[in-house]
């Protein structure tokens, strides 16, 4: 099969060029996985001891909107309750990132037309994409399964736990090769792969919290796949056969798709656009938002539609969660103030928050993405300041994220109004009270980008560090301080405690700080050429 | 008048590499000035060093008598740019990005748009992802053209365009020339800046080792023939007509290094052996080079190539 030539050498490319990356993403999530066993077998001595703990987490809405539901009420299972959804979710996104990068980005750049020239084979980048990316979630499931195997929990157990991420990663691999197809832009594939993985995500966490046959919904979404594999309790591991089947049905798509377009086009043809610029088109600023806009409208859909799912569950919060283990325990994880429905609300609000400040790093990226293509460089050219370049994009990435809280503050509290008495009144400024902590991940990209241009995408890692601290910090016994450097730790406790003014301020006057320093490096350093 | 751009010992590093290494550049009022030289020389660093885009590491530079790191956005507004390199926004129009880039320097000239948009024929309507180089090129150049401004600095600004369009863009040039506007054009061949360029400063290695007007350079404009004769000639005989720089036999044919101005006379010599084939052409600025400065140069070790 001609078709293929040169994918050995393309797979080889594509490993050296991100061998670090995925070793270490892959070692990240393998050690997530271990730590947060081992440390509920410290905390649980044993099944019984677990199973107090356990009933606070059976019936808690928001670990089940957010997790999904515990696989068994052992200590292994509630040692991997959160490892299930967050791994399914993380191993999916690196499954993604590795397959976009290396077949639309590298056509986009222009890079695959030097290799298609030469004697690699149309199939070749795609094929070599995937099989980076799939042996990369089987390693990923094996090393974790084997990780967990070294804590001394159940074998069976341990692989399905593997699964688990075998099947996210998966099937995230064909929707990427799928998507990458569709349109010509890395960004177009982007958002239409993580659409999916979005809707994927709220479908099973609306199954998850609806009662009777609104569950099979689950079926529907493949996180919810491999939400059901249920390591330690069911052992679903045959649940890696409709997984592999679904893939194959993807792949087989994507390479149908992939014989219908040229090379560097998208399945969607380019359409013309007005020969003239509109007039709002004259300024840096209109320049960042016609650049942005497409993903600001993405965003605020998916948060609206979140924001309802999570509001619409304010109504079943006090039946499912009757217990005071559950009430303890929700309290704890929003901060420990007001009524069971705040707590709820408090835990919900705090993961969107990371959501948002996602988009803000990502819109404030755009400068660095910007510059290092050269069309910074065009503009700057221009009679626009650096400052005034510099401020379009973070005007965007810092209201944009707001607003999206706005959005979700809104949106819960118009659809939990409605069924509750916490609405509008209490979820906006609690949604809005967690911005100070976004904008603090703004700042922190612009600071980055202003010192150390070449390690911009490390606001990733540094996001994906407060996650894991905020997630993960309390199990591992982390100290205080340690917590502390999570700007998601000094949120106060809204709705219904206390907003924790200082810190937010506190929060606010840090954000403003870093960006001032990234800001002034770059106004003093040469642009990437 | 003070120069429009005036650089004295410019010198940038990149790490380890040395791209500017005391670099001199005198560009006058009203001149279209080619600024050639070869891949990796120098030239994009120091129009980068003219827009402030980039810092120097050591000389002194002023643009319309201004420092362009400090005044970059006053300066801004008295120049168009169009990069070597030319990334649209996918998803913008070029008769988007040709009214934007037009806007932020302060104006676009319509009648003149419209002109150039037809002289080129480039259709406005298309996204950028769906542009050719050539016509990424055209986007840019349009909207520098078309701007009501007293410098433009053009790199390499002919790279991606076919020959016709290479016309057109001539003819552009000497209009901007005529209206008495300044021009920096940097080209890694002779040929393009000779018919256009009033002075010429050629750079290697990131320093200037020639410049003046063309009759002052007269003697890099060397041509090589190249013909296959009836009757044989020896290289040693041709050598020494006057004009001719050098001579060899190269198996059937001799291949002469002429001065442009006696090409004329060594034809006609040449045809006294019966010419039965016959090539000439420009020298190329590597060429001219090797011939030229290898002896001269203490440092022309070929530098890595980093796309820029
Ligand atoms: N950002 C950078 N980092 C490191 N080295 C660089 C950088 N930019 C340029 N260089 C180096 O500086 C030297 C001069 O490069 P420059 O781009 O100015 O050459 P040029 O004359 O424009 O060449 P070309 O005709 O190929 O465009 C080259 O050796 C290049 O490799
Ligand atoms: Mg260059």
């Amino acid at each position: 099969m001609t078709s293929l030539a040169g994918t050995g050498t393309l797979l080889r490319l594509a490993w050296r060029r991100d061998r670090w990356i995925v070793v270490a993403s892959v070692l990240a999530l393998v050690a997530t996985a271990y730590g947060s066993m081992a440390a509920t077998l410290d905390l649980y001595p044993s099944d019984a001891a677990a199973a107090s703990g356990a009933s606070a987490m059976v019936d808690n809405p928001s670990l089940t909107a957010l997790y999904g539901p515990l696989p068994s009420a052992t200590v292994a299972g509630i040692g991997v309750l959160k490892t299930v959804m967050m791994g399914s979710l993380a191993t999916a996104f690196l499954a993604f990132a590795l397959v976009r990068r290396h077949t639309r980005s590298e056509e986009e750049d222009g890079r695959l037309e030097l290799l298609a020239a030469g004697v690699v084979g149309r199939r070749a980048p795609l094929a070599a994409a995937f099989a980076l990316a799939s042996l990369t979630v089987l390693a990923t499931g094996l090393l974790s399964a084997l990780s967990l195997l070294a804590t001394g929990v159940d074998a069976v157990g341990s692989f399905a736990l593997g699964a688990v991420e075998v099947v996210a990663g998966l099937v995230m691999t064909g929707v990427t090769a799928v998507a990458v197809q569709l349109t010509s832009t890395t960004r177009g594939a982007g958002g239409i792969a993580i659409g999916v993985l979005g809707l994927a995500f709220v479908i099973r966490a609306t199954a998850d919290t609806a009662t009777g046959a609104g569950q099979d919904l689950a079926w529907l979404s493949f996180l919810g796949w491999a939400e059901k594999v249920s390591p330690y309790g069911a052992n679903r591991l045959w649940l890696v056969v409709p997984a592999v089947v679904a893939t194959a049905l993807l792949l087989a798509v994507a390479d149908a798709l992939l014989h219908r377009r040229d090379l560097g086009s998208g399945l969607w043809a380019a359409r013309p656009g007005p020969a003239r610029g509109a007039a709002r088109l004259g300024t840096p600023y209109g320049l960042a938002w016609r650049l942005q806009r497409g993903s600001l409208l993405g965003w605020t859909i998916g948060y609206a539609v979140l924001g309802l799912v999570i509001g619409n569950i304010a109504s079943s919060v006090d039946q499912i969660a009757d217990s005071p283990d559950v009430e303890e325990m929700l309290r704890k994880m929003s901060g420990g103030q007001g009524s069971l429905l705040d707590a709820f609300f408090g835990t919900e609000l705090r993961f969107l928050a990371v959501g948002a400040a996602a988009y803000g790093i990502a819109t404030a990226l755009r400068l660095r993405s910007e510059e290092n293509a050269g069309r910074g460089e065009i503009v700057l050219a221009t009679p626009v300041s650096r400052w005034r370049w510099l401020a379009s994009h973070l005007v965007i990435a810092g209201a944009g994220s707001v607003w999206l809280l706005a959005v979700v503050g809104v949106a819960a509290g118009v659809a939990a109004g409605s069924v509750s008495t916490t609405g509008v009144a209490e979820l906006l400024p609690a949604a809005l009270a967690t911005a100070p902590a976004v904008l603090v991940c703004v700042g922190l990209t612009l600071l980055l980008f202003g010192l150390v241009p070449r390690l911009s995408t490390a606001a990733w890692a540094v996001l994906a560090e407060f996650v894991v601290l905020g997630e993960f910090g309390a199990l591992l016994s982390l100290p205080g301080w340690a917590l502390g450097l999570s700007p998601f730790d000094h949120l106060g406790s809204l709705p219904g405690g206390d907003p924790n003014a200082a810190g937010l301020v506190g929060l606010l006057v840090v954000a403003a700080l870093v960006a001032a320093v990234g800001a002034t490096a770059f106004r003093r350093r040469d642009l990437a050429t | 008048m003070a120069p429009v751009i005036e650089a004295v010992g410019l010198t940038k590093k990149f790490g380890t590499t040395t791209a500017l290494d005391g670099l001199d550049l005198t560009v006058h009022e009203g001149e279209v000035h080619g600024f050639l030289g070869p891949n990796g020389a120098g030239k994009s660093t120091t129009i980068r060093v003219l827009l402030g885009l980039l810092r120097t590491d050591g000389g002194t530079v002023t643009l319309l008598g201004r420092d362009p790191w400090a005044d970059a956005t006053e300066l801004h507004r008295q120049l168009a740019y169009v990069p070597g390199d030319v990334v649209l926004w996918p998803n913008l129009t070029g008769g988007e990005v040709i009214d934007l880039l037009g806007r932020l320097r302060g104006g676009i000239d319509e009648g003149r748009r419209a002109e150039l948009l037809e002289a080129f024929e480039l259709d406005p309507t298309k996204k950028g992802r769906s542009y050719s180089k050539g016509n990424r090129q055209k986007v840019a150049l349009v909207a520098a053209f078309a701007s009501d401004v007293p410098l433009l600095v053009l790199d390499e600004p002919t790279s991606g365009l076919d020959p016709l369009m290479e016309k057109v863009f001539q003819e552009h040039l000497a209009r901007v020339r005529a209206e008495g506007r300044t021009v920096l054009l940097s080209s890694h061949i002779l040929s393009e800046v000779e018919t256009a360029a009033d002075r010429v400063s050629i750079v290697r290695a990131g320093r200037i080792v020639d410049s003046g007007t063309l009759a002052d350079l007269r003697h890099l404009t060397r041509t090589s023939i190249s013909a296959s004769l009836a009757r044989p000639l020896a290289g040693s005989e041709a050598g020494g007509w006057p004009g001719v720089d050098s001579a060899r036999e190269d198996r059937d044919r001799i291949v002469l290094s002429v001065e442009t101005s006696a090409v004329g006379d060594v034809l006609q010599r040449l045809g006294a052996h019966g010419i039965e084939a016959l090539t000439c052409q420009p020298p190329t600025l590597e060429e001219l080079f090797l011939s030229q400065y290898r002896d001269t140069l203490t440092d022309p070790a070929p530098r890595e190539e980093v796309p820029a």
